[in-house]
């Protein structure tokens, strides 16, 4: 039955494919594909296997927020054939990016179907957050830009792909039965008029959300290699396998947090769908993105803060310049609970060297600090 | 209310004394720096100096990250090397020393940019190159007051080949074979002070700190004292209005502090009773019998 449907959309693609890229060739050589940063990066290379070609645009211990590509990258963009990025206005700097090195396959949006959180939720430094929704809106013109390219495409079906693109993901899910998946994509559809500039960008420090972004990169790569469709799906349920046996993990951790330990304090707001997930309180002085100047405001209603709810520890992040925390943990007499990686792998020798280690190293981490 | 405004930001929270004493120091230690270059017409040298230095600090965070040290030295000999090879050059050559810093700071900042984006690390590097003032720890805060001291005392030391310098270059040269130590002991203390500056408010509002409140004093004082007084006076409680606006209006502190500066210069341009623009159109006041 599933190797029937496989088959079958193996087929549908295959025949939709065929029609921008008669070279059935390509399948022989690894695909060369390209992912914006490591998190993501390391999910497309569980998912790809070995049938990917893969290049990391930020790396390790990189930010993305204000990465600044080299024309060694605009090479291996060009030459891509799939295209990941995470979208929500993460990678600003990747429209003009994908123009400049005239990029001219799929992209695939890893947080398509995830239901995205409004950053004004956890967030109360209005000015701050007005700069920010400002600098997002720019970027959000290059979304459109996006779509003009699209259309523009010397792919005349590249927009009929996009919908196949949708129905995979609607055949996986019912092969899962994974029906709030399901329903998050109804809301996604809602939610396509919607300035998504608002949004936390950082949907994967959530597990569920991984799970949406293990499904868009499969089809993603089922839909640009057709051949090796199968083993694709099969890379994706034995990530999703971990996922989910780490998400257990993670929330078994978490529910026994007792209820006056759950407020963090981390460098900058990157942790929104993990405290939405788990029931916590993520705090930070430098607001969402790592590119707004924190002012003395933030860092004493901050300072107030752990003051009057006594948090212990504050954490760090691997990304960010850390010298701030560590004013404030002496200020506050908290302690360093620990390095919290949001927006970047560690190296390979490091704690968080891929997705689920980091995942599982951020809530045990957590979890030691606040618990004790 | 005058406490809760002016004072309870200061008694309340130790990163806002920190601040406010880094401040000082940078204030301290600067402006009369800045003062001699506006008025040996070197203003825009600080300028340069502050971008030669920046690939200096930035090479010393990729060699050995966050630390004060290496970004100090790095930034201290980015900036010797630049001053020293661009008077070398100037003073061998026909070539004038104004172009050749010009040159020579360029050069610095290229290979800057081309070490800091060879390197894989892509942690925001200008986050780190802008500095931040209220996150001074107590190295930074030592470092800060020992830099501003040496330069007092330096300052001193010179004062007197460095007022004969402003006045008649010339004759400086002709009398004495002090002229070309004093001007790059000068340039030393220029990096020395932009080095501290970028600790606390990152390479370009350290400029702004050294070179601001010295311009606004011209229209207060006519003596060099005077100048270096009113200057430090002005670059201070630009300090404390820049940090406490931050506090109140949730302002950057670094931009808040020079724009206050730049506020005091708007202010001295209009009102200062030395050259002034008022004071300038009111003759009868000007004429001295």
């Amino acid at each position: 039955m599933t190797s029937l449907r496989s088959a079958l959309k193996s087929a549908t693609a295959l025949a939709a494919f065929s029609l921008s890229f008669p070279l059935a060739s390509w399948a022989e050589e690894p695909l060369p594909v390209v992912a914006t940063f490591s998190i993501l990066g390391d999910m497309v290379e569980r998912i790809g296997g070995e049938h990917i070609a893969l290049t990391t645009l930020v790396g390790p211990d990189g930010d993305a927020h204000v990465y600044q590509p080299t024309p060694k990258v605009a090479r291996s963009v060009a030459e891509a054939d799939v295209l990941f990025l995470n979208g929500l206005e993460f990678e600003g700097w990747l429209e003009r990016l994908a123009e400049a090195a005239s990029f001219g396959g799929a992209m695939v949006v890893a947080t398509k179907g995830v239901v995205p959180i409004a950053f004004d939720d956890h967030d109360d430094h209005d000015e701050h957050d007005d700069h920010d929704d400002h600098d997002e809106h720019d970027d959000h013109d290059e979304h459109d830009d996006h779509d003009d390219h699209a259309e523009h495409d010397k792919h005349a079906d590249h927009d009929d792909h996009d919908d196949h693109d949708k129905h995979d993901d609607h055949d996986d899910h019912a092969d899962h039965d994974d029906h709030d998946d399901h329903e998050k994509h109804d809301d996604h559809d809602d939610h396509a008029g919607h300035d998504h500039g608002a949004f936390d960008p950082h949907a994967w420090q959530s597990l569920e959300n991984a799970v949406i972004y293990a499904n868009n990169i499969a089809a993603g790569l089922a839909q640009a290699d057709p051949e090796n469709a199968g083993d694709y799906y099969a890379n994706r349920a034995a990530f999703i396998t971990e996922v989910e046996t780490l998400r257990a993990d993670i929330g078994a951790m978490m529910k026994s947090l007792p209820a006056d330990k759950r407020t963090v304090v981390t460098p900058h707001d990157a942790f929104g769908y993990f405290a939405a997930t788990y029931d916590l309180t993520f705090v930070a002085p430098q607001g969402m993105s790592t590119d707004s100047e924190v002012s003395a405001a933030d860092v004493a209603a901050l300072i107030t803060q752990i003051r009057e709810e006594s948090i212990s520890a504050v954490f760090i992040e691997s990304i960010t310049d850390n010298r701030m925390m560590q004013q404030i943990a002496n200020e506050t007499g908290a302690t360093i609970g620990g390095t919290l990686y949001s927006d970047a792998l560690s190296a390979q020798s490091g704690p968080a060297s891929t997705y689920l280690d980091m995942m599982r190293h951020n809530a045990t981490t957590l979890f030691d600090a606040l618990g004790n | 209310m005058i406490w809760d405004v002016l004072l309870a930001p200061f008694v309340d929270f130790g990163f806002m004394r920190r601040a406010l004493l880094g401040c000082i120091a940078v204030s301290v230690g600067a402006t009369p720096v800045g003062v001699f270059l506006m008025l040996r017409h070197m203003s825009l040298t600080g300028d340069a100096m502050a971008h030669a230095i920046l690939p200096g600090a930035a090479t010393g965070y990729l060699v050995s990250g966050l630390s004060l040290g290496a970004m100090t030295v790095g930034g201290l000999i980015a900036g010797m090397l630049v001053a020293l090879a661009s008077g070398f050059v100037a003073r061998v050559t026909s070539l004038r020393e104004d172009a050749s810093l010009a040159a020579f700071y360029l050069i610095s900042l290229a290979i800057g940019v081309l070490i800091v984006s060879t390197h894989g690390n892509n942690v925001d590097l200008m986050h780190v190159l802008f500095g931040t003032v209220l996150a001074l720890d107590d190295t930074a805060l030592i470092l800060l007051c020992s830099f501003a001291s040496v330069s007092l005392l330096v300052l001193a030391l010179l004062f007197r080949p460095l007022v004969l310098e402003c006045a008649d270059p010339q004759f400086l040269r002709s009398v004495s074979k002090l002229s070309a130590i004093t001007h790059f002991v000068f340039l030393a203390l220029v990096v020395m002070n932009l080095v501290a500056g970028f600790h606390a408010l990152g390479t370009l509002m350290a400029v702004g700190i050294m070179i601001l409140p010295g311009a606004a004093a011209k229209f207060w004082a006519e003596t060099i004292a005077g100048l270096i007084a009113v200057a430090a006076l002005i670059a201070m409680l630009s300090s404390v209005i820049g940090l406490l606006l931050s506090f109140h209006y949730s302002l950057p502190s670094g931009p808040a502090i020079i724009l206050v500066a730049g506020i005091g210069y708007g202010l001295s341009i209009i009102f200062g009773p030395v050259g002034g623009a008022i004071a300038q159109n009111l003759p009868h006041r000007n004429l001295k019998p």
